[in-house]
């Protein structure tokens, strides 16, 4: 159930289950700019996640806690009084990617229940650093009003001068501290 | 012209439906790239593997030339996409916080919430954390939001930023990408040799490359519409509203307006500082004509229920302002019929005594003191006065899918 380091699925002669590899970087870059284009030219919106996290959750809160749903202006703003906060394209948009994820991997038979670690951390300690590595995107995405594919992708693309910053800070804070956390990964 | 009002063509279950579309292909995507492994993603911050650098700014750069290359075709229209608004320190700060966040976790958002789709659980850890990170997010921000809202520039783009044209933007983009890329190649090589003996690129690589930069360049060469190109795409729709009398609003009808509290009013002046000085309703804001532009992604923005009017004091200049705004795609632009002319014969009897002499957009008015918008006639009446006017103004439902951005 659970695996050590690697970077490409592992392919055995012979074996009839073996993950199928991935594409071509620049094939999936192309690919990812063609579906960009895509959603710009029909919806006249770009691509986008940490939203459909956020509207997900929120819409928990209205669920357990409406009254403080309504006194908490961030929160109102998403589902005060009889507002759905899943009512919203991004929920659906997030959904997709879900899906698409399920759906390539499956055809590429890289689905498979583990966890994925560098070879000198335990599980726990992967799944503990993953939670906590995910707190803190998950308010960093809320402080950008986006993440890396509401802004560093798609307001990129569109040349905006805050989401060419978000994506410059982004691999600063990566490389950053990429060093002190370099036992993690290696 | 795209994007299109997907509600208003198709209804909602079907719009929902294509943003599923679009988010599935986008989640397959990043799948097949292999970005459901932390160990990949988190190998780029040590250089030996480049992909999401290669992925990320491939995907960039190609969304970029259609995006630029469709607009300049008039095939798309940019002013109305969704550019997110820049909110320079928050959106840098979440930048920052979002890669410790990365290399910490292993993960971005969306990677998360498509590797937990195939079977990574510390993915499906992280995605817990994301939406614990938002509540911590939502109860605190009381202590902060002053920050949050701070240094907001709205819609700023980098051929603002730079002072270029948006074409020279996206070629220089695309070349220093393709440089980049090319050293993303050898980083790679330099950093994990057992990979590679024989060479990563390929022709088929340099013709990618090739086709890319050429494209760019016809970016740059078609350029981008002016406001007069984007006119002259939606005059034949537009001008017969002008010819048949269908958007010049009776002063007594921009009375109505100003109280009606399901109308959120923008009143645009475009006369000069001077003649706005003497006099002026209250709550209009003075734009240059010129200036009109810069405020369009305010006015897109602008809640539902938004209607704009332009005056001026005739109906000349406003006119020009209402062909600008419509053609930058404002929805529900009309203009004050007569202009401020017409608002003091209907409203400043008694006040003000009208001039004989003046020409077009002259204010035919006495004013023996420059009040602004503290005189008298200035702010609209909270009476109806009974006065019979044609009501033109028909709200146009804002199609939900624009504005909002990432939620």
């Amino acid at each position: 159930m659970t695996t050590l380091a690697h970077t490409k699925p592992m392919t055995k002669v012979g074996s009839r289950s073996e993950p199928k590899p991935y594409v071509n970087p620049y094939v999936g870059g192309v690919l990812l700019g063609i579906v960009l284009f895509l959603a710009f030219f029909l919806t006249g919106n770009g691509l986008g996640a940490s939203g459909g996290l956020n509207r997900l959750i929120i819409w928990v809160i209205d669920l357990v806690a409406p009254q403080h749903v309504d006194r908490v202006s961030y929160l109102l703003h998403y589902a005060g009084g009889d507002k759905n906060a899943l009512d919203h394209w991004i929920v659906l948009m997030t959904v997709g990617i879900f899906l698409g994820g399920f759906i390539s991997g499956w055809l590429g038979r890289r689905v498979k229940l583990e966890t994925v670690r560098g070879p000198r951390v335990s599980v726990r300690q992967r799944w503990l650093l993953a939670y906590l590595g995910g707190i803190v995107t998950g308010f960093g995405a809320r402080l950008a009003r986006g993440c890396t594919s509401g802004q560093g992708l798609s307001g990129s693309a569109t040349l905006s001068v805050g989401s060419w910053a978000f994506l410059l800070a982004f691999f600063a804070g990566g490389y950053g501290l990429a060093y002190f956390v370099r036992r993690l990964w290696n | 012209m795209a994007p299109f009002p997907l509600f208003d063509l198709i209804g909602k279950f079907a719009t929902y439906v294509v943003y599923l579309l679009i988010g599935i292909s986008f989640g397959a995507v990043l799948e097949m790239s292999g970005f459901a492994l932390s160990t990949k993603l988190t190998g780029q911050f040590y250089m030996r593997d480049q992909t999401v650098f290669k992925v990320m700014f491939t995907g960039v750069i190609v969304a970029m030339v259609l995006v630029f290359g469709a607009t300049g075709l008039g095939m798309l229209d940019y002013n109305r996409i969704w550019v997110p608004p820049t909110y320079l320190w928050p959106g840098t700060l979440g930048g920052l916080l979002i890669g410790v966040g990365f290399i910490i976790g292993g993960f971005c958002p969306g990677t998360s919430v498509m590797a937990a789709a195939t079977g990574k659980i510390d993915a499906m850890f992280f995605v817990g954390g994301i939406l614990t990170g938002i509540i911590v997010f939502g109860e605190s921000l009381g202590f902060f939001d002053h920050f949050w809202n701070s240094s907001y520039m709205g819609r700023f783009t980098l051929p603002d930023l730079l002072g270029v044209s948006t074409g020279a933007v996206v070629l220089g983009t695309v070349l220093v990408a393709i440089l980049l890329l090319w050293g993303a190649d050898l980083v790679e090589r330099i950093y994990d040799p057992k990979k590679k003996l024989k060479p990563d690129l390929t022709p088929a690589h340099f013709l990618g490359a090739g086709v890319l930069a050429l494209m760019a360049v016809g970016v740059m060469v078609i350029g981008q519409p002016t406001v007069e190109d984007l006119w002259q795409r939606v005059a034949p729709e537009k001008e017969p509203l002008l010819a048949n009398r269908e958007v010049q609003i009776h002063p007594a009808e921009l009375r109505k307006l100003y109280y009606d509290p399901q109308v959120n009013l923008i009143m645009l002046d475009v006369r000069d500082e001077a003649d706005y000085n003497i006099f002026h309703i209250k709550d209009a804001r003075r734009v240059d004509l010129d200036k009109l532009e810069e405020i369009v992604p305010e006015l897109q923005n602008a809640p539902e229920g938004t209607v704009v009017v332009l005056m001026s004091n005739d109906e000349t200049w406003a006119t020009e302002g209402w062909k600008r705004l419509v053609a930058l795609g404002v929805p529900n632009v009309y203009i004050l019929e007569g202009g401020i002319n017409n608002w003091l014969a209907v409203y400043g009897e008694g006040e003000h005594e009208p001039l004989a002499t003046g020409g077009d957009e002259t204010l035919r008015y006495v004013f023996h003191a420059a009040l602004g918008d503290k005189d008298p006639v200035a702010e609209p009446s909270q009476h109806d006065e009974g006065i019979e006017y044609t009501p033109k103004v028909k709200i146009e439902k804002k199609a939900p899918t624009g504005g909002g951005g990432c939620g």
